[in-house]
């Protein structure tokens, strides 16, 4: 319980002083926003079938986009060594930050997701589905954006850059704007890298569409996705944590 | 009194440098443990091994009967800790920090609340208490970041240069609080290359010199060591030239200081008795005169090897 509650305290402080830091809103929210309608636009696309990439899409940029700001600005305005010598774990100090950055992917993402089921489509949704696969979802890409902050470095943007390196390239073979079923083999081949290939699948089965891979393949893998990253992100950051000292 | 500091061949290597090599020492409890040295000596380097914040090369380091190195969290629960260069979160209101150090800590909020009102009184933050930490001088962040180590009310507390760069009312500030915590039997950890401040407010001094411990002891066991650089300082009404006065017995050599005379001599207490009698048989008139001890800064560059020939004095 004690636990919990420091590592709750480090979430708090994360969204006080993070949430709003422009990297954040920029890569988080206004960046996956345009992109998703440079491509919506213009193009004779039902909106129903765009849903799902839609809040793949939202989840996505926003989960990932707070735990890469954290490190890099905590290295540059002197505020991490307090947090080392406070008494946390280095697993209750990046859980804090993994917490905050997977509300605000949760919260924001709710946006898409309501509008989705309210006004565009048609079948009944699955519920319980859909709050699985934002759960999930939101949390694998929370884990994601920590692991693009371990390298030792006090600025924000050259996380950034490493991020969205990863990220931009992702969505094009996640079956976000086309569906995995109509890819060719080595683009299927080449999804069943991406977590976000099974962030869309399982949406476009809580919105009752056809999907490519089985529900319970979809969230297997991610809940896969999420214990890795997290495993390779801790190992990473213990052995930098320090290294951030004298940036 | 118990050792709640024991360090031993505490190395720390960064590549091909030897920032820390092989020191040693302990720390009783309740004691005001001073730690002295220039720039680059490797204090900043040595606190954050003590504080679980930087694996040591070598070498171990127990606070509280818990290696640091290898199980740092139940220690740190009881460590206050003021880093040589941190911040507040400037986003944040003062108290909005102060809460958030205690529950770091796993303080209850009716503890918290209440701590951190005492503390914010006495370190004269309780009226910026709600502005942002952006908007406070470098002197109220720093007191705030002493107030953030002292919520918790820890069993001791590291502080590193804390004093850097402020002013004399903060400086004030930090030391009283300082002492009134040492009052209370908290054990402090005081790093600082500022000398006098470590001679009038620690009870030992540990001086680490390119990452070696050179000395600890007391700070005024640490000046008998130097007993021949006593010296004796006169000031008359009317001006006289040194060489009159070098021919006093006992006396070494005269220096001009501004107004007065420094007379170097192993025997103070003889010297001033001569430098009367000279006094009386030349009708001078005697302003002020002082024997003096070497000062704890005379000793400090003699070891470290900054200074050949020990002439400063402070007060
Ligand atoms: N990350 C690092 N890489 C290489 N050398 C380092 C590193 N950090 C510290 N050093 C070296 O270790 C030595 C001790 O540094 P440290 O910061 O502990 O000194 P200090 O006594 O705190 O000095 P100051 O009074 O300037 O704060 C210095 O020579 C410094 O150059
Ligand atoms: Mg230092």
């Amino acid at each position: 319980m004690s636990a919990f509650l420091r590592t709750w305290a480090v979430a708090k402080k994360d969204m006080r002083v993070y949430y709003l830091k422009g990297p954040v809103i920029i890569f988080g929210l206004l960046f996956p926003g345009f992109l998703f309608l440079a491509f919506a636009i213009g193009r004779d696309l039902p909106a129903e079938s765009l849903a799902p990439g839609l809040i793949a899409m939202a989840l996505f940029f926003t989960s990932s986009a707070v735990t890469p700001a954290v490190l890099p600005f905590e290295t540059r305005t002197r505020t991490l060594e307090r947090l080392l010598a406070a008494p946390l774990s280095l697993g209750m100090l990046l859980g804090g930050d993994v917490l905050a950055a997977f509300l605000f992917g949760l919260f924001v993402s709710l946006i898409p997701a309501l509008v989705s089921i309210l006004f565009i489509t048609s079948t009944p949704p699955r519920l319980g589905l859909l709050a699985v696969t934002l759960l999930l979802s939101a949390l694998t890409y929370a884990i994601l954006g920590m692991l693009f902050s371990s390298p030792p470095t006090d600025n924000p943007s050259s996380v950034m850059t490493i991020s969205n390196l990863v990220r931009l390239p992702t969505i094009f073979f996640s079956g976000v704007f086309v569906p995995i079923s109509h890819m060719p083999a080595w683009g299927k081949a080449l999804a069943a890298f991406s977590p976000l290939t099974y962030t869309t699948e399982a949406l476009r089965a809580a919105l009752g569409q056809e999907t490519y891979f089985p529900v319970s393949l979809s969230l297997l893998m991610l809940c896969l996705f999420a214990a890795g990253l997290w495993a390779v992100s801790m190992a990473l950051h213990r052995r930098n944590m320090s290294r951030r000292l004298w940036m | 009194m118990s050792t709640i500091i024991r360090v031993d061949n505490l190395t720390r290597r960064y590549g091909e440098r030897t920032a820390v090599n092989h020191v040693s020492f302990e720390v009783a409890a309740g004691e005001l443990f001073g730690f002295l040295g220039p720039n680059g000596a490797g204090k900043t380097t040595t606190q954050r091994m003590l504080t679980g914040v930087l694996p040591p090369s070598e070498g171990t380091a127990y606070v509280l009967d818990h290696d640091m190195a290898r199980d740092p969290l139940g220690a740190k629960e009881h460590l206050g800790v003021v880093p040589e260069v941190a911040n507040p979160y400037l986003e944040m209101t003062g108290w909005q920090n102060l809460m958030l150090a205690g529950e770091l800590y796993g303080m209850k909020r009716s503890a918290r609340t209440q701590r951190a009102e005492e503390l914010l009184r006495e370190l004269q933050l309780w009226d910026r208490r709600a502005d942002r930490a952006k908007t406070y001088s470098k002197g109220m962040r720093q007191r705030l970041m002493l107030a953030m180590a002292l919520l918790h009310q820890p069993d001791i507390l590291f502080l590193d240069e804390p004093t850097a760069g402020l002013d004399v009312m903060s400086r004030r500030n930090i030391h009283q609080t300082v002492k009134n915590l040492t009052r209370s039997g908290v054990t402090v950890f005081y790093t600082t290359h500022n000398v006098e401040e470590a001679n009038v407010l620690c009870d030992r001094v540990a001086i680490i010199s390119e990452g070696r411990l050179a000395a600890v002891d007391t700070p005024e066991a640490l000046k008998s060591h130097f007993a021949e650089s006593q010296s004796v300082q006169v000031a008359f009404a009317s001006p006289v030239k040194p060489e009159a006065l070098s021919d006093i017995p006992t006396v070494a050599h005269v220096e001009k200081e501004g107004d007065k005379l420094r007379l170097f001599t192993s025997q103070p207490g003889r010297a001033a008795t001569e430098i009367a009698l000279f006094a009386q048989r030349q009708g001078l008139e005697i302003v002020s005169l002082n024997t003096l001890g070497p000062s704890l800064e005379e000793v400090f560059l003699s070891i470290t090897g900054r200074g050949s020939h020990p002439r400063e004095e402070k007060s």
